[in-house]
């Protein structure tokens, strides 16, 4: 990954060291040391101050990148709004991992999903080709003149950031010629004087908030139409809305984001030779959410089931509430709270899902609890 | 595929044992996907660091629980963490030993053991195992040319050339120990 936001030539990055992130920026860092790239690396006190820092250096017209998880990003949460609503187009990796309290140092998505509604394009990784290829990828929606919008790029902390597998590194060449230098359409200059966020009164900031969701609204069409020219140049079409794995005469369809989805295509593959028509409908793109491709690939499903891991407390998981919402009436949907903190989702635990699915609607359901640990009055849910 | 699951202790190297395997076997055209899991996250606590290897890409994404081989850095663990327990049948295990080391183990596993915290005493001179056991692994189990596993050590130390030398002799003594 570190090797990835390397190819792409940013001119500062700044970051405060947090599991599991940590080793992306000390990688670049190192880089910057041995001159193999030509950066400004800032040491910062915080990650509100690492968000600040590649918010103030993208305002002034140099590519930035920026790299958190969980808690760190949280902090951080202030001014990645502050970033999309400036309009500046920041390069965020965030290595999904767990929030406090308790303190927990592994992997869910709760810390990027809290941060959802911030303007910032999020795409999730299923393996670590993946995480190279949408780290360089959305660089070119992102800065894109009509766009002007923060990418987030979702890795599963520990699975992705601490996995080691081979991948394919593109040429630095092929790179430059897909990602041309950053040419903003505005930046701080001296030469040309102007401010980004100034006080939005109640006459222009609801304009400000159409107009991020119509840009969004634009990108959804986009990252086909750059996930093919980047397909063209790299051989692969990891830059995509979501994709159908075995879904077109699938009736149990199970969806979900990031690294579980490869566990899940095993499992579809098992059942499939049983002969179980089962398939997967992994979601790439979270922000813009893509509801008329996700509706038109469920189209065969009768059964549906969301793995979530994260949770709206008091209300479902997040991804269930959404696919909910654009799906007809007469198809079955359940929802599954799955590997919060780190708890393993095994090959066992999607066939769970799967069979569960299948029976009566749930809109949350907690899989693998271990109800000895749970409060007497609890145990019998 | 095959699961290969490690025991070690946080700061035995692990995670670059089982990354330098992951390596040589990709030069043998199969796909890997090394990972490690940590508990207590300090120096010293027991973890575990895994290696999944087929001809086909790696998509299972969750920890091993049915190792095909298990390999232990630390000989204390042996009996801490039951090392022996969820190694499937006519499954192999590659184990550091010392000298008071007791192993009980079920039938139908095939066991190789070596000092191999002496033999890394003896040449690199600290007391570690892993590319020893390295060296182990490719002769006791078949899967992993002794070749490819130096390659792999070569690639991996290739800025340190001061310790390069002194694990490529480590792997290959590891490899005549078993």
């Amino acid at each position: 990954m570190a090797q990835a936001a390397k190819l792409c030539r940013p001119g500062v990055i700044a970051a405060y060291p947090i599991t599991p992130q940590t080793h992306i920026v000390e990688n670049l860092s190192q880089f910057i040391a041995d001159g193999e790239l030509d950066a400004k690396s800032v040491n910062v006190e915080s990650e509100h101050s690492a968000a600040s820092c590649v918010l103030g250096s993208q305002a002034a017209g140099v590519r930035s990148f920026t790299c958190s998880s969980s808690q760190g990003l949280i902090l951080m949460s202030e001014v990645l709004f502050c970033i999309a609503g400036m309009r500046l187009p920041v390069m965020l990796v965030c290595a999904n991992r767990a929030l406090s309290a308790p303190i927990n140092i592994w992997n869910d998505q709760q810390d990027s999903i809290a941060v959802r509604d911030a303007g910032w394009i999020q795409l999730y990784a299923e393996n670590n080709q993946e995480a190279v290829d949408l780290i360089i990828a959305s660089h070119k929606i992102a800065e894109d003149p009509k766009v002007m919008l923060p990418a987030m790029v979702c890795v599963d902390g520990f699975i992705l950031t601490h996995g080691m597998e081979v991948v394919d590194i593109p040429e630095q060449k092929d790179v430059d010629e897909f990602l041309p230098p950053y040419n903003p359409p505005y930046k701080l200059d001296p030469k040309n004087p102007m401010s980004f966020g100034l006080l939005g009164t109640p006459d222009v900031y609801l304009e400000t908030r159409y107009a991020i969701q119509k840009t969004l609204g634009d990108v959804l069409k986009m990252i086909p139409t750059v996930g093919k020219e980047y397909q063209d140049k790299f051989g692969r079409d990891s830059l995509r809305l979501i994709e159908e794995y075995k879904t077109d005469d699938a009736e149990t369809i199970l969806i979900a984001m990031g690294s579980v989805c490869g566990t899940i295509k095993d499992v579809v593959d098992s059942q499939r030779k049983q002969g179980k028509k089962v398939g997967l409908l992994k979601i790439v793109s979270y922000r813009p959410f893509p509801k008329q491709a996700i509706k038109k690939a469920l189209d065969s499903a009768k059964n549906i089931g969301v793995i979530d891991k994260d949770i709206s407390l008091g209300s479902d998981g997040a991804l269930y509430s959404e696919v909910k919402s654009v799906i007809s009436s007469d198809k079955k949907i359940s929802g599954f709270i799955a590997g919060l903190g780190g708890r393993d989702i095994k090959a066992k635990t999607v066939e769970e899902i799967i069979n569960l699915s299948e029976k009566e609607e749930n809109s949350c359901r907690f899989i693998d609890l271990n109800k000895n640990i749970l409060w007497e009055e609890f145990k019998t849910i | 595929m095959k699961e290969i699951k490690i025991f070690a202790r946080a700061g035995q190297g692990a995670i670059t044992t089982a990354a330098i395997l992951g390596e040589a076997l990709f030069y043998e055209n199969k796909f890997s996907y090394a990972f490690p899991h940590f508990g207590a996250a300090r120096m010293g606590a027991p973890m575990n660091a895994f290696l999944r290897f087929d001809q086909n890409p790696i998509r299972l994404r969750s920890q091993i629980y049915n190792p095909d081989y298990i390999i232990v850095i630390d000989p204390t663990l042996i009996e801490a963490e039951q090392c022996f327990d969820n190694l499937k049948d006519n499954g192999k295990a590659v184990v550091a030993v010392r000298e008071n080391t007791n192993i009980n183990h079920k039938q139908n596993i095939a066991i190789s053991s070596l000092p191999a915290e002496k033999i890394a005493m003896d040449i690199i001179g600290r007391p570690f195992a892993n590319t020893v056991l390295l060296g182990a692994f490719s002769k006791a189990t078949g899967e992993v040319k002794l070749d490819s596993i130096l390659k792999s050590v070569e690639v991996r130390f290739k800025s340190k050339p001061a310790i390069l030398d002194k694990n490529i002799e480590a792997v290959k003594k590891g490899y005549e120990s078993v």
